[in-house]
């Protein structure tokens, strides 16, 4: 067991009449953010999500140029120091366009991670501890759209529903709470049977209470990688929709979207970088959430500790 | 003697595997008294756990209660509907287990893990809770107990867990106390102390405790009455003294006889019971311990035993009983402890393969016939 480190800002280590030295009391939080803390890779990851969500503020007030000006600059305008990412086919700002762009994947990546969150862990937990035909009844609609590529329902559910952010958010977090809810039944299954939970059934606990005191907080490490993992998910399968033609009705800039038309322009025989942008983009984006996950789960699951 | 607090009759739990229906307790009745502490004994798999499960109502699927009544307070345990069962769970009759490690959540501070175990109850009010878990750490000699309320499982050792789930089964003042092997997981030292705060708890403040134990020193030192399981059935059941003194059913003889001594030669071998313990999804016919018993006679292979009272206050299910054991074949002094070795009787014809096991298990030690001991 770690002998732990005594820091300034934890309670002061006092001598206790028997002899025995009372350690210091660190809370679980302040020593996961500790050890979360000692992960450069997910220190720089934070610190790009963090720079990211104020970039998402600002392009709300203020962006370089209108993003949806047609004709701020000359069409395909090469990246310069008035627009740094250049121009698009229809001569509006590229940066301002992929700064809004912004605004709308973290839209779709946290509500989605939200709902996949509620939705995944509350029945993913019922169908692990429960057992019985619920959980038959929950594997069987999970196992059945687990042969179905995910795409496919998020698209059906989107042409049924109409364009819009909101409905993108429901259309993706109609099939990802499954992942979720998969992984925590697996837990629950598990925990279910440990000592403890069987404790506190023979000491009376309701099932309620034992399902969020004990196998919740005890899955608690892989639900938040997965969850952290769902947002990029979703971001990216956002994107693909958009590209697509199904995301986010035009004129409203989005990673996607952006993508979309700069294939077009790099078919049309014009330099990539409208492509290239909203792609590093994306993919900064991913890697920073699914490094912070990794550091998460590293830092906050309590048998790790050392 | 009064009443008893926890009166079962009869009680049968089954497991209902793919491989037929394990049937884990047959027919065992007992009964605490208030104040008392009753040890179970026995190997491993012969059902002391799952009969301390069936009271509280927790075996799970594919294991049921099949039969039996379980009298707490003069309601049949078995009967009440489900919610009120939880409430005698960790109120009246709570329970600790084996592995103190596994059995507090890692993640949970032991200070909120005692009392989960008061809010689930009302019997304690809301807003004693808190000065009732220094109270109770203090009481099973938990040191610094308002700082270590606060620390994670995982910062105690053995010792502590133990003696912060034994302050959780205690935080509602239950009547019956059930522990289920608490000693296992630790040393010897912190044994001791755990069955000697066991004792002073039990005499302070007068908790029924039942302890499921392999252990028979344990037995030995903390209970008043023992009852001796084997492959689901009680064996024998009397006061401590006189089962330890004057075991009569051969499988508590033998089971004593297996104690390693400390005086012995070294070069003696360790003595053990000879063969396993019986499939019990198809016990044999007669007596359980017959395939494997030094002293079976014939009617063994046929009928099953009743506990009979063989001295006051203690019953054995047996067809011979040591007594007669002593008496008529020798058992003061055999050696050879192998299945029929005393007795000299082999098992009929139609149980042939179990008669094959032990000629296996015979081979290995002492070429010796089988009968050789039979007394002239």
């Amino acid at each position: 067991m770690a002998t732990t480190v005594i820091s300034p800002d934890t309670d002061v280590v006092t001598e206790y009449a028997g002899g025995t030295l009372a350690r210091e009391q660190v809370s679980l939080w302040r020593d996961g953010l500790r050890r979360l803390r000692r992960n450069k890779l997910a220190v720089i990851a934070m610190v790009f999500l963090v720079l990211l969500a104020l970039e998402t503020v600002v392009s709300l007030f203020w962006t370089p140029y209108d993003p949806n000006l047609v004709g701020a600059c000359p069409t395909y305008a090469f990246p310069s120091a008035q627009h740094l990412m250049g121009c698009d086919d229809l001569g509006r700002d590229e940066l301002s366009r992929v700064m809004v762009g912004t605004q709308v994947s973290l839209a779709v990546g946290l509500a989605t991670a939200f709902v996949v969150l509620v939705v995944g862990v509350l029945v993913g937990l019922i169908a692990g501890y429960l057992r019985g035909w619920i959980d038959a009844l929950i594997s069987l609609i999970i196992n059945i759209f687990y042969g179905v590529p995910p795409i496919l329902p998020a698209i059906a559910l989107y042409v049924l529903l109409g364009r819009s952010v909101q409905n993108i958010i429901i259309a993706i977090s109609a099939t990802a709470w499954m992942d979720m809810a998969r992984l925590v039944r697996g837990q629950a299954l598990s925990i279910r049977e440990r000592e403890y939970v069987e404790a506190a059934r023979s000491s009376g606990s309701k099932t309620r209470k034992i399902l969020f005191t004990h196998v919740f907080p005890n899955a608690l490490g892989p639900i938040i990688v997965q969850a952290t993992f769902s947002i990029p998910i979703a971001i990216l399968t956002a994107a693909f929709l958009t590209f697509l033609g199904f995301g986010v009705p035009p004129p409203q800039a989005d990673w996607g979207g952006i993508a979309s038309e700069g294939l077009q322009s790099l078919q049309a025989g014009f330099d990539p970088y409208i492509l290239l942008f909203p792609s590093i983009a994306i993919s900064l984006t991913l890697l920073a959430f699914n490094f912070f996950g990794d550091g998460l789960r590293d830092a906050f699951d309590p048998r790790q500790k050392r | 003697m009064s009443d008893p607090v926890l009166d079962v009759k009869h009680l049968s739990t089954s497991f209902f595997t793919d491989d037929g229906e394990v049937k884990a307790v047959r027919d065992v009745s007992l009964q605490l008294y208030p104040g008392e502490t009753l040890g179970i004994v026995g190997e491993s798999g012969c059902g002391k756990s799952v009969t301390a499960m069936s009271v509280l109502g927790l075996v799970q699927r594919p294991g049921r209660v099949v039969a039996g009544e379980i009298l707490f307070k003069g309601r049949d345990l078995l009967k009440v509907p489900s919610d009120e069962l939880r409430q005698v769970r960790g109120r009246d009759i709570a329970m600790i287990f084996q592995d103190p490690l596994s059995s507090m959540n890692p993640v949970l501070r032991v200070g909120f893990q005692i009392d989960e175990a008061m809010y689930a109850h009302d019997k304690i009010p809301k807003e004693q809770v808190h000065s009732r878990d220094v109270e109770l750490l203090k009481q099973v000699r938990v040191p610094d107990a308002v700082n270590r309320l606060r620390d994670y499982p995982h910062q105690f050792s053995g010792g502590m867990r133990q003696r912060a789930m034994i302050a959780m089964g205690l935080s509602n003042k239950p009547q019956i106390l059930i522990a289920d092997e608490p000693t296992t997981a630790l040393d010897v030292t912190v044994q001791a102390q755990i069955l000697e705060l066991l004792r002073d708890l039990n005499q302070q403040l007068g908790t029924s405790i039942i302890l499921i134990t392999h252990n028979l020193g344990v037995v030995a030192g903390l209970c008043t009455r023992v009852i001796v399981m084997y492959a689901g059935e009680i064996v024998e059941e009397g006061p401590v003294e006189q089962i330890f003194e004057h075991p009569q059913h051969p499988y508590t003889w033998s089971l004593l006889r297996s104690l390693p001594r400390i005086d012995a030669n070294r070069k003696d071998r360790l003595r053990s019971i000879e063969g396993l313990p019986p499939d019990l999804i198809d016990p044999p016919p007669g007596c359980e311990f017959s395939p494997r018993c030094p002293f079976r006679i014939e009617r063994c292979f046929s009928e099953d035993p009743d506990l009979a009272e063989v001295a006051p206050r203690q019953h054995a299910a047996c067809w011979v009983t040591m007594d007669r054991a002593y008496a008529e074949m020798n058992a003061g002094s055999i050696t050879d402890t192998r299945p029929g070795a005393a007795s000299g009787v082999r098992p009929p014809k139609d149980l042939e393969p179990s008669a094959a096991e032990t000629a296996e298990t015979a081979m290995q030690s002492e070429p010796e016939p089988v009968g050789a001991d039979e007394q002239a």
